[in-house]
């Protein structure tokens, strides 16, 4: 018998709708439902890791002041900081977050391929967290060994959190995994396999290629972590030697031999690299959604940012070791490591490229999303170029380990991705919620955080070339910083603190627009795409009511000339509207 | 309209900070200005693309903004601009990469007549070892590191014979010679760096790694550990020493050699107990100190600790703070001790006190300070009583008051402020967190409880 996709076997297939409160908001297996539950609880944490930065910055700007911070808790709060943003935060709210709200609803599916797998996704996630916090009250401590748990010092002597922290970290790591691998079959599974009839591939909206290229990315680079998290739990509590090799600790031999601590790094660069990219992915296909909506244009080159992705995400697996130039590997891996890296950001530039000539002759509507999504390009293009410094293996000599790579990083996977979160939850609130959110408070937000976090992150790459090193918990005299530098550092403080309290406006907007916003209608933005053309808003269960949507044409007929409306959305057949651009409408 | 205006301000702006910015390269002092020229090739480009690409957004969000009865262009593709777009930014990419990868190739491939020094870290302090006059340096294992043998070298080794060993984390090296920094770890990663020689390294232990410069100017310029390796990484620091030849072949003959080490004699307590006449009007003549005379309690203290505190009177590291003037009393006792072999005399002496705990004299809310004590155990153990490998002295039973004062001290800069005292230095970082007197009063409460 012919194989036929999950799409087309629609009637065949009972949909379970759910009866109780319980089955509806909490065992729910409705992806819409699952997305929030995850963005819920990843904002949540990330709320969390908000606060530890600002206790970080607290030490950092005005040393010796605050009684509570200590050396100890200091390296606590960085490594829990980076840690939770990075995973527990971006991968968890965009893949779980927005790939369950969108993947489904962009390619014209009643839910996910296996409803029940994504439900038990969720909360497997909710474990990982649970034991990730619980590590904070435990005896010791949580792991201070920063967010890369370089052995031989995340379980040796001389490092807080060796005993109970570091084995709930690594405990926690590996069932995030897990959650994550039952997430992650399902969103390539659906993205292969239920999309409605005429959605190819090259019509899929970029945000969904996004996420299905960071969800491969994450089912491939994910195990690697998982590996070096089992092998350095073997390593601490069955004295088994991967990562150590024979070391005198505190003045006594710990009895290992023969390990490599170099063996992590790989381990866990050859999933960390690709990390930066399932964070980014994802925010770029977004972006080039909101760019495109808000501007009222086509996706500049959308067959070039499809590529792009796919060769970003694929380059991505072989430029592991630039974060490791100066980590002692063979030198000779620093040529080929920084010609692959140098040569990623050519396909990268060319989508912000793409994403600046979408705004060309475009009829920009500046609204909330808008405004996020091109703050995310001025700090997308800060971020990236400074890449190019972290990059090139020479300059690692004098840059690498100070502030520049902080502000790097921050500018280029903190802010930029978290602008195209604001601006991706504005832009879906409407048809998440109903309602529509408060303009005026979403306008505050933006300049707020995109102002703020330009004046935290520009002066930190300056600390960088002077040279001071990060992840010291205190500078003392150090002959060649001046004083100055202690008062950029107490600035850069003050306008995190800012930054971190303007993010209650956020909250306010969410909160006072879900009570007594104005209702939204289903098409607020005039979107071609299928999320914006379901029966009902928010969608309910099932999502089409009784037929699945047919789509004509690809996701960015915006301002079609010889047409009335200045979008046509995907489900428009031929006949009823100009037929846009040519070739979206075979399947390649 | 106002998001154009601040897309532009903001180039505008980050290019004035960075034009007038004070806090850049710290002035170079080796051969590495190929990467400082690596740096400007970077900028040059990076900052071109910044400046087009952003104002060009700016100028399309004047231009193009949303007006009444306007319409986007509707243009999905337009090969010829993908195409020039891609060329150019190779093109830059190569220029930017092309001196990148020259340079490295020079920073691996170390000149034949560079002479080395191997840079060892541990938790949290720096050694040096030079290989002598055979040029070779002896084998060293792990497994052979004890305190009597810090640097673990195999003593059947005869290249090792002759290694010089610098048990402090200064090191000199002569001016406009090439040196390879031969890299070795005992214990966890740590990274050698030196802001103004531009190249830097981690240490990972299991394996030697290595960097090498040629120092062109003289000075001393700080070496700080740049990988995380524990709770006092911020205080791993040392310094490199850049000096004629002449200077520095005198200093490097200050330091033993590993046979030196091993044929070491262990001091005389009899003729000690002569010595410490003199000591013991103020320590008390079991070692037990007196308050009344603000000499602390000598007895059980590591005699390693002792000999070091001495060292640090006769060369002026301690007791030369004006604002120190118990220190500065004792600086001048000290001074009666003429060598080294009068200080090991007097310390095999004290050695055979009997070790009584001192009096608790100092009054404070012991489950307060147990919870500042936390930081502390990472060096002086959970048990208070020091850890030599840490080079932290005993706490536990010694004299309170003693302990409290030199805290303060530690924290004011009293002690611990002079560039050479290290170990000094690191107590100071730590001084600093205790918040005020009342915290040291708990902290020292609780350390009388041990």
């Amino acid at each position: 018998m012919a194989y036929v996709s999950i799409a087309d076997r629609d009637h065949e297939i009972e949909h379970h709708d759910p009866q109780t409160f319980i089955t509806k908001y909490v065992w729910s297996q409705d992806h819409k439902v699952i997305a929030v539950q995850y963005s819920i609880t990843a904002i949540f944490v990330g709320v969390v890791a908000l606060i530890l930065s600002a206790m970080m910055r607290l030490q950092l700007g005005f040393p010796d002041t605050f009684s509570f911070i200590n050396p100890e808790n200091y390296y606590q709060f960085v490594t829990m900081h980076g840690m939770i943003m990075v995973i527990y935060l971006l991968t968890a709210l965009f893949l779980g977050g927005f790939g369950n709200y969108l993947i489904p609803l962009m390619c014209g599916s009643r839910d996910m391929v296996f409803p029940y797998l994504n439900m038990l996704s969720y909360w497997v996630y909710l474990l990982s967290v649970i034991i990730l916090l619980a590590s904070f009250f435990v005896p010791g401590g949580s792991t201070g060994a920063g967010w890369t748990l370089y052995p031989p010092q995340a379980i040796m002597p001389g490092t807080p959190g060796i005993d109970m922290g570091i084995l709930l970290m690594l405990a926690s790591l590996a069932v995030f995994i897990v959650a994550f691998t039952m997430g992650g079959l399902n969103y390539v599974t659906t993205v292969l396999q239920a999309r409605c009839e005429g959605m190819t591939l090259m019509r899929m909206p970029l945000s969904v290629w996004g996420i299905f290229m960071a969800t491969v990315l994450g089912l491939l680079a994910f195990p690697a972590l998982l590996v070096s998290a089992i092998m350095m739990l073997l390593d601490k509590t069955i004295m088994t030697s991967f990562f150590i090799p024979a070391i005198s600790s505190m003045g006594a031999d710990p009895g290992h031999t023969g390990g490599s601590p170099i063996l992590f790094q790989h381990l866990f660069w050859f999933f960390g690299h690709p990390e930066v990219y399932i964070v980014a992915l994802p925010a770029f296909g977004i972006v080039s959604d909101l760019l495109s909506t808000h501007a009222r244009k086509n996706i500049f080159g959308y067959r070039m940012m499809v590529w792009a992705i796919i060769i970003i995400g694929g380059l991505s697996f072989i430029v592991w070791a630039h974060h490791m130039y100066v980590s002692g590997m063979n030198p000779y891996f620093g040529f080929f490591f920084a010609t692959t890296t140098l040569i990623i950001a050519v396909p990268t530039a060319l989508k912000v490229y793409n994403w600046v000539l979408t705004l060309w002759q475009g009829n920009i509507h500046l609204r909330v999303p808008m405004l996020f999504a091109i703050g995310f390009i001025f700090t997308f293009i800060h971020g990236g170029l400074t890449g190019l410094f972290l990059g090139n293996v020479t300059i690692d000599l004098p840059l690498s380990d100070t502030y520049f790579v902080v502000a790097h990083f921050h500018m280029v996977m903190g802010v930029s991705p978290v602008l195209v979160v604001f601006g991706a939850i504005y832009h879906w609130f409407p048809k998440i919620t109903g309602k529509m959110y408060n303009e005026t408070l979403g306008k505050w937000h933006f300049w707020m955080t995109f102002l703020g976090t330009y004046s935290i992150y520009l002066p930190m790459h300056y600390l960088g070339f002077l040279g001071v090193p990060r992840r010291y918990f205190a500078m003392g005299n150090t002959e060649f910083m001046p004083e100055s530098a202690q008062t950029l550092n107490s600035s850069i403080t003050l306008s995190a603190l800012f930054v971190a309290a303007t993010q209650i406006l956020f909250f306010v907007n969410v909160i006072w627009s879900l009570k007594s916003g104005k209702k939204a209608g289903p098409n607020p933005w005039g979107a071609t795409t299928l999320e914006w053309q379901t029966p009902d808003t928010p969608p309910k269960h099932g999502n089409w009511g009784h037929d699945l949507p047919v789509v004509y044409r690809w996701a960015y007929d915006y301002s079609v000339p010889g047409y009335a409306d200045d979008f046509i959305p995907q489900t428009v057949p031929p006949d009823k509207a100009p037929a846009g651009r040519e070739h979206g409408g075979e399947s390649h | 309209m106002p998001l154009a205006v601040v897309l532009i301000l903001l180039v505008v702006g980050s290019i004035l900070f960075h034009l007038l910015s004070p806090w850049t390269f710290t002035p170079l002092a080796s051969n590495w200005g190929m990467v400082d020229f690596t740096v400007d090739v970077t900028l040059w480009v990076t900052g071109a693309v910044f400046i087009a690409v952003n104002l060009f957004m700016a100028a399309c969000v004047i231009k193009y903004r949303h007006k009444k009865d306007t319409r986007a262009n509707y243009e999905p593709e337009n090969k010829k601009l993908e195409t020039w777009l891609t060329v150019l930014t190779t093109i830059g990419v190569a220029a930017m990469l092309t001196p990148g990868l020259v340079v490295w190739g020079k920073f691996v491939d170390v000149p034949e007549e560079a002479h080395e020094v191997e840079a060892v870290g541990q938790q949290w302090h720096w050694t040096y070892r030079f290989p002598g006059e055979d040029g070779e340096f002896g084998e060293v294992r792990a497994e052979l590191i004890t305190m009597d043998n810090p640097f673990g070298m195999v003593p059947e080794d005869p290249n090792g014979r002759d290694d010089v060993l610098v048990y402090s984390p200064e090191v000199h090296i002569p001016i406009d010679q090439p040196v390879k920094f031969l890299l070795r770890s005992k214990d966890v990663l740590h990274d050698f760096a030196v802001a103004q020689f531009r190249v830097k390294m981690d240490l990972v232990p299991g394996m030697q790694t290595y960097l090498w410069l040629t120092p062109t100017e003289t000075g001393r310029f700080e070496v700080l550990c740049e990988e995380l390796c524990g709770v006092a990484h911020h205080t791993m620091r040392g310094a490199v020493i850049v000096e004629e030849q002449d200077n520095f072949e005198a200093w490097l003959a200050g330091y033993p050699t590993y046979a030196d080490t091993l044929g070491a004699q262990p001091g005389n307590a009899a003729v000690g107990g002569g010595l410490y006449g003199v000591c013991s009007a103020c320590h008390g003549t079991q070692g037990q100190g007196m308050q009344a005379l603000n000499a602390p309690k000598l007895a059980g203290q590591g005699e390693w600790y002792l000999r070091r505190q001495i060292e640090n009177y006769k060369k002026g590291l301690r007791g030369a703070h004006e604002d120190d003037t118990y220190g500065k009393q004792m600086a001048q006792m000290a001074n009666s001790l003429v060598d080294d072999a009068a200080i090991n005399n007097v310390i095999a002496h004290i050695q055979q006190f009997p070790d009584e705990p001192a009096p608790a004299t100092v009054e404070g809310n012991v489950e307060s300070g147990e919870r500042l004590y936390r930081v502390c155990a990472y060096c002086h153990g959970a048990d208070g009583m020091g850890i030599q490998a840490l080079n932290a002295p005993r706490m536990a039973g010694m004299t309170d008051w003693y302990m409290a004062r030199q805290l303060k001290n530690f924290r004011d800069g009293v002690r611990g402020s002079h560039l050479q005292d290290y170990y000094g230095m690191q107590m100071g970082f730590m001084g600093r967190i205790l918040a005020d007197d009342q915290a040291i009063n708990d902290l020292v409460a609780y350390i009388n409880t041990l």
